[in-house]
């Protein structure tokens, strides 16, 4: 499977660009659902049929990235985040715009460190005068940042693990599902990060009985880090609630006793900051019971997010397992 | 001049009444059908037999004040009705109510402020509106509690081309929209003029969820900051520099495929188009993409600056050409563009 996160990760897909990556995984998963289809907002929807309930999974393909704002007459690129982008973790990084170009980010001369916003920094693509950037880049065109992956063993690292992990569990239990006990609705979204909309306009569309989003949370576990009960290894995380969600207690404990019947270790989350695409599903239309299951993740949001082999796995076995029990809730 | 009886209506957020009326009685020999939803929304129906359902959208509403008390003296203490600075608001001229009463904002004279106050802001709670009342009694006579104030504007030629009033967002976008509804196409058009943008996007959901239509365009007013004190990449869009397109802003990511045949329809007939450099900033594009599964839409916009302030200022060119692109755009649609 790490041959697969390997190739989901390292595409390009800033949210508001998300072609590539679903290209990508419409290819990877055709073989193993029965219907797919694109809406408006450029989520992929796929469909595979196994039950007369509908169960809708949701990960998100977007990433987060740049914009470019202003192309300068020395062939330096202006740049507005798209997506929740650190000045702090961006700085001396490199970003690839859709072509190919790939950007080196820099900063004006700052008094002090904690001066760095990102409104004094730009993007070098080693042009040296304003034609010979556009002919590369042009305003409005969006940035990811370009980072490969590394298998580190037990632990592998990457850019865009947020959420693309989550994709690529989303799609492994897809390929080894044997009787879904659902329609299941495996929901590839966009534009998560710029405020969860892909899946509030899919879950408009598919209208499902139960809604369950694949993400990455934050974690405890690294030196003087915030105070939060989730650590790497511990197995995929049963969300409680974060800013975007309280998810609803029947669903969690469907997930819970699903993973205890299959003898899959999880841990409880709470996540402080941050949302996830449940917040739009759960407040879709009439209201949709909903859940997360979350990869836990050291970095979020760096060039270097960082999860653990054995989550994952655990994380695909939970998902199949939910695949193939009833909801009753 | 629509633009200016537009620009000069009294309409803040929940009060838009003065300029659906300018707008009804301006298109009346034009617009076939009319809606009016629950929210104010008003809604020109041009049904059309073959294409598309196309809905084009633009704000009447714009930022005011709404009276939140009045004191003893006969003083109207107000709230602000959407995001204007409250830098701006010391001793202008407002027209406040029903009764259209003019008014003066009024704070602490510069001889009476202490030094440190002089260097401060004054905040809302040191600012009032004095209609030359002496008592409450006499104010309540004319004014009462929740009516709005807007900016005493007049609109007018500061050249040529270059014009000055009030509100400019988006009554230019109600002004383009007006000109797009004067013409008849072959598909169905809504031409939806909406309300309570500037509170939160409000009208516009609405009108999208009532009319699903298959894309829309929305039709702004928009920051234009190449100004003093803006480094050139700060500068958001130019005024003169033609219609500015909105590739992405803090509501919403334009569709690409619209964004392309209006750059396409630009090129090929001359019509100067700048992108917005900057992505803050909501329009009523964001609730429209949102709505129900999902509507593609674009943003075009007039450049304006100093918007969200007493007296805003536009290039009539600008307008003249987003007008044009917009009208190239429905023909576009009508010669088979489908998203």
């Amino acid at each position: 499977m790490k041959e697969l996160i390997k190739q989901v990760v390292e595409c390009y897909g800033p949210a508001g660009n998300e072609s590539a990556i679903r290209e990508l995984i419409t290819g990877i998963i055709a073989p193993f659902v029965d219907e797919m289809r694109v809406d408006n907002l450029g989520n992929l929807i796929a469909l595979k049929r196994g039950g007369d309930k509908k169960l809708m999974f949701a990960a998100h393909m977007d990433e987060i990235g740049v914009m470019v704002t202003h192309v300068d007459k020395h062939g330096f690129l202006r740049f507005y985040p798209v997506g929740g982008v650190s000045p702090l973790t961006m700085l001396g990084n490199r970003v690839v715009f859709e072509n190919g170009t790939t950007g080196i980010i820099g900063s004006e001369k700052l008094e002090a460190q904690k001066d760095l916003t990102l409104n004094k920094m730009f993007i070098d693509i080693g042009a040296s005068t304003k034609e010979e950037a556009e002919a590369k880049v042009r305003i409005g065109d969006l940035g990811a940042v370009a980072r490969e992956f590394v298998d580190l063993g037990q632990r592998l690292v990457s850019k865009a693990m947020d959420a693309r992990v989550a994709c690529a569990v989303l799609i492994e239990a897809l390929k080894t599902v044997a009787t879904p006990a659902h329609d299941i609705y495996a929901v590839f979204t966009t534009q998560e990060e710029l405020g969860l909309r892909g899946a509030r306009v899919a879950a408009y569309s598919v209208s499902p009985d139960l809604g369950i989003a694949l993400d990455v949370t934050r974690t405890g576990d690294t030196p003087s880090s915030i105070t939060m009960d989730v650590s790497l290894g511990k197995g995929p995380a049963v969300k409680i609630r974060d800013s975007s969600v309280l998810c609803t207690p029947a669903v969690r404990r469907y997930m819970e006793q699903v993973a205890r019947e299959n003898g899959i270790p999880y841990q409880l989350e709470v996540l402080e900051a941050g949302g996830t695409d449940a917040g739009a599903i759960q407040l879709t239309q009439g209201g949709i019971p909903a859940g997360v299951m979350s990869i836990p993740c050291r970095y979020v949001h760096t060039a270097s997010e960082m999860v653990d082999y054995a989550d994952v796995e655990n994380g695909v076995k939970l998902v199949k397992a939910i695949m193939e029990t009833k909801y009753t809730g | 001049m629509l633009l200016k009886r537009l620009s000069e209506a009294f309409g803040p957020s929940g009060c838009e009444g003065e300029v659906r009326d300018v707008l009804t009685k301006e298109l009346e020999s034009y617009v076939p059908s009319w809606q009016r939803d629950a929210l104010g929304n008003l809604i020109a129906v041009k049904l059309g037999t073959q294409g598309p359902r196309v809905m084009l959208a633009a704000h009447m509403d714009e930022c005011g004040l709404m009276v939140s008390s009045i004191d003893k003296s006969g003083l109207l203490r107000f709230r602000k009705v959407g995001g204007l600075d409250d830098r701006v608001l010391v001793s202008k001229h407002v027209i406040v109510g029903s009764k259209r009463v003019a008014g003066v904002i009024g704070a602490k004279a510069i001889h009476l402020q202490k030094p440190e106050e002089r260097n401060q802001v004054i905040p809302l709670s040191g600012l009032y509106i004095d209609i030359g009342a002496k008592s409450k009694e006499e104010a309540e006579k004319i004014v009462k509690l929740g009516d709005y104030a807007v900016f005493a504007t007049e609109f007018g030629h500061l050249s040529d081309t270059v014009v000055k009033g009030k509100s400019f967002d988006d009554r230019a976008g109600c002004a383009v929209l007006a000109e797009i509804l004067r013409e008849n196409y072959a598909f169905t058009l809504y031409g939806a003029f909406t309300v309570q943008e500037e509170i939160g996007l409000r009208g516009a959901g609405v009108a999208a969820y009532a009319l699903e239509p298959d894309f829309a365009v929305v039709l702004e007013g928009t920051t234009c900051n190449d100004l003093p004190g803006s480094e050139e990449h700060g500068y958001c869009t130019s005024l003169g520099g033609g219609p500015a397109i909105t590739v992405m802003d803090a509501s919403v990511v334009s569709d690409r495929r619209m964004i392309g045949e209006l750059e396409r329809l630009a090129r090929e007939n001359d019509i100067p188009v700048q992108f917005k450099r900057s992505i803050t900033g909501g329009s009523d594009a964001g609730r429209i993409n949102q709505t129900k599964g999902g509507i593609p839409v674009v943003v075009i916009s007039v450049p304006c600056r100093y918007i969200h302030s007493p007296v805003s200022m536009l290039s009539l060119k600008d307008f003249e050409h987003t007008v044009k692109l917009v009208k190239l755009f429905m023909r576009s649609i009508e010669g088979g563009f489908v998203l």
